[in-house]
């Protein structure tokens, strides 16, 4: 079994592990956004829904195990793989010449990565760890999921925090998207300019309809 | 009639050896913009020699653009501001009258500075070393062409043979990868008949070297393919991240 660890901590496997734990997640974010999209349509559609992840509790549980493996290995090799990264160049150009050689996109993973990892942090705090753990406000203990999430979301400065990230998360995704086709080696003359179209399509896509929740709420929906 | 020459001034890392610390040098110049980049550095030398001080060090060799000997940034920009050209084939008409131009050799741990824009890329013969090469056998001359090949497979090859081992991918890249180099030697001998007996063996040992010598990983940011003298396509990249899996997944071989 030792040639999977060393296949996974070669240059090539760290990335291929990169782009296998983040496949993963795009699929996750778009069963995300579609559920949650049951926001706009009122109290009962929203509270329906939580209800009915709630039902089917013990399949989501292993969903969620293998989500925050994913997870954790995407942000523990990302910044390992930063960290390396950094000590191979050493010594950076005096001059920055890449702004004419690459996107700004591909440049910052890193650090559109972790504000999102810090926005991850926030966003179970506020949502997961209550609807899960304990509520101290008492919403999830009477069902008032939907209610929570207005709470929140009418919280101006928390709303704002929301659609940064999202915005964040576009950046990172229109990399991402593309990058896991060229790491799993599927480059292609006809395919490849189709895969960075659908790829920026995708992350407008997550990041206004994520971004569209906050905003909704902040600007007087749903009440 | 001779062109209006060109007032440049130019700062030029100079650095004693491997060991010492490096900084800028200040040169101002008058240069003709029908002379090369490195015709420019050697009237300075030229310069610097009749005045009895050190000559700035570079590497150039076929002046030609096709040995991969020289390389500079430039600007920040590995071969300079033009697309698929070598040091040696960057002429000062690309640049403007009175401007500042800042000269640094490659920068990547990978390759140490040897003097002032010299850098040590040895490291790229011992990746080629590990497995950058086809068996032939003993034996009679074998005719010419008696293996078919496609013509769109061959021209992929040729693509990919198309490199000239000069360093800009490493220096153009952020991580210092030496994906491009790598994934063009392994395409050249893998999309062709020939390479197939060291396929796997080939990729696996080559990457295992790239890693063992402190190359970085790739992030895709493409910057390699942009600042190509010789255009090789990041297409290659996504064939080796291939060929390499599947060695690991098939190859009955345990390279460690």
């Amino acid at each position: 079994m030792g040639w999977v660890f060393k296949f996974i901590n070669s240059s090539i496997g760290k990335k291929f592990m990169m782009a296998l734990t983040g496949s993963f997640l795009l699929i996750f974010l778009v069963i995300h956004l579609i559920g949650n999209l049951t926001l706009f349509f009122g109290a009962d559609a929203f509270n329906a829904y939580v209800l009915t992840l709630d039902a089917i509790k013990p399949l989501i549980r292993i969903i969620e195990i293998v989500l925050l493996a994913a997870f954790v290995i995407h942000i523990l090799n990302g910044t390992r793989l930063w960290i390396s990264n950094k000590k191979a160049k050493g010594q950076r150009n005096q001059i920055n010449g890449s702004p004419q050689n690459s996107d700004v996109f591909s440049r910052t993973m890193f650090l559109t990565g972790s504000i999102i990892f810090i926005f991850l942090v926030i966003h179970l705090g506020t949502f997961f760890w209550r609807f899960n753990v304990s509520d101290p406000m008492g919403f999830a203990d009477e069902h008032q999921y939907y209610n929570m999430v207005v709470y929140f979301f009418n919280i101006w400065w928390y709303a704002v925090l929301y659609v940064i990230a999202m915005v964040l998360l576009g950046y990172h995704l229109n990399h991402g998207f593309q990058s896991a086709f060229q790491t799993f080696g599927w480059n292609h003359k006809k395919y490849t300019p189709w895969i960075k179209k659908i790829g920026t399509i995708y992350a407008i896509i997550m990041a206004l309809g994520f971004a569209a929740m906050p905003l909704y709420f902040l600007l007087g929906g749903g009440n | 009639m001779e062109a209006k020459k060109l007032n440049l001034t130019l700062q030029i890392w100079r650095q004693k050896n491997s060991k010492s610390v490096g900084s800028f040098v200040e040169y101002k110049v008058q240069v003709s913009p029908d002379a090369s980049f490195l015709e420019m550095l050697d009237e300075i030398n030229n310069e610097l020699e009749a005045k009895d001080q050190e000559a700035i060090h570079f590497e150039s060799d076929c002046r030609e653009g096709i040995c991969g000997t020289c390389g500079l940034v430039i600007n920040g920009r590995p071969h300079g501001p033009l697309q698929k050209i070598a040091t040696c084939q960057l002429h000062m008409r690309n640049f403007k009258d009175g401007e500042t131009i800042w000269v640094e050799p490659f920068r990547a741990k990978a390759f140490p500075v040897i003097k002032d824009l010299m850098v040590d890329r040895s490291g790229f013969d011992k990746i080629l070393q590990a497995g950058g090469y086809v068996s032939v056998n003993t034996g009679g001359v074998p005719d010419a062409n008696s293996i078919p090949i496609a013509k769109d497979q061959a021209s992929l090859a040729m693509d990919a043979a198309a490199c000239i081992g000069c360093g800009a991918c490493v220096a153009a890249c952020k991580n210092a990868s030496a994906v491009l180099f790598v994934s063009a030697k392994v395409s050249q001998y893998a999309l062709l008949p020939q390479g197939q007996p060291e396929r796997y063996r080939r990729v696996e040992r080559m990457v295992k070297v790239m890693d063992e010598l402190g190359f970085g990983s790739c992030t895709n940011t493409y910057a390699c393919e942009a600042e190509c003298p010789k255009g090789i396509s990041v297409s290659n990249i996504a064939r080796m991240n291939r060929e390499y899996v599947l060695a690991k997944v098939k190859s009955k071989e345990i390279v460690d």
